[in-house]
């Protein structure tokens, strides 16, 4: 009853990983580093409310190697999450799900999303 | 409506919100001079800029549920650990919105 003409899957040694599923992956990703990004977005908010030294401590941690390193992710992690996401709502009015159109928009979110990082911290 | 359609419904309404709240608090982050309190401060005291902060907190907590939920529904299999995940998202999500928007509030309208 065995069928050997049916594909097999994954064939490690000839398997080539999609791009599409790379952004697959970063969407889920990043999204659930910004939900835990919103407790310090929500930490920053109070901390200016407070005010004083506070505020210039939270500051100061934000503003070091970590701190920057952090909000360096958080960010890439927003424009990687609205590019694609945008990609995603183009896919549901049936837009875009030719493998060659999806494997196009996906190298395109990603370049897209890298590019407005690195201008937003330019812009800073 | 059932509650799935209502979810993916409500899900695409806030990600839409959320492209354009988002690319505005992207973009006023980068006009600001600097992240000194007082430059903070004024720029969150005016009305338009108070108003679209609080009301992207608002809707970055309602679509991060909406995200959280899916994720726990995709890896959370025992059902009482799923409805406990839910329950405790939901509460740390709505605290998370509400502090903030309160700071906002606060800082802008406040004495």
């Amino acid at each position: 009853m065995s069928n050997t003409e049916r594909p097999l899957s994954p064939h490690l040694s000839i398997y080539r990983w999609p791009i599409t599923m790379t952004l697959s992956i970063l969407h889920r990703a990043t999204g659930v580093a910004m939900s835990l990004g919103l407790i310090v977005l929500a930490l920053w908010l109070m901390n200016v409310l407070l005010g004083g030294a506070s505020y210039d401590q939270f500051l100061g941690l934000m503003s070091g190697v970590v701190g920057r390193g952090l909000l360096l992710g958080w960010s890439f992690a927003f424009f990687l999450h609205l590019a694609n996401g945008v990609r995603h709502l183009f896919w549901d009015f049936g837009r875009g799900f030719e493998l060659s159109q999806a494997n196009a928009s996906a190298w395109f979110v990603l370049l897209l999303a890298i590019s407005m990082t690195a201008i937003f911290w330019l812009l800073l | 409506m059932n509650h799935a359609t209502r979810h993916f419904v409500a899900q695409r309404i806030s990600a839409v919100l959320l492209v354009v709240l988002g690319l505005w608090f992207a973009g006023s982050m980068s006009g600001l001079d600097s992240f000194e309190h007082v430059v903070v401060v004024a720029f969150i005291a005016e009305p338009r800029n108070g108003v679209l902060l609080a009301l992207l907190c608002a809707t970055l907590a309602y679509h991060s549920y909406l995200g959280v939920q899916v994720v726990v529904e995709d890896y959370v299999h025992t059902p009482g650990l799923v409805t406990f995940s839910l329950v405790a998202s939901r509460i740390a999500h709505a605290f998370v919105a509400l502090a903030s928007i309160y700071a906002v509030f606060k800082t802008g309208f406040g004495a």
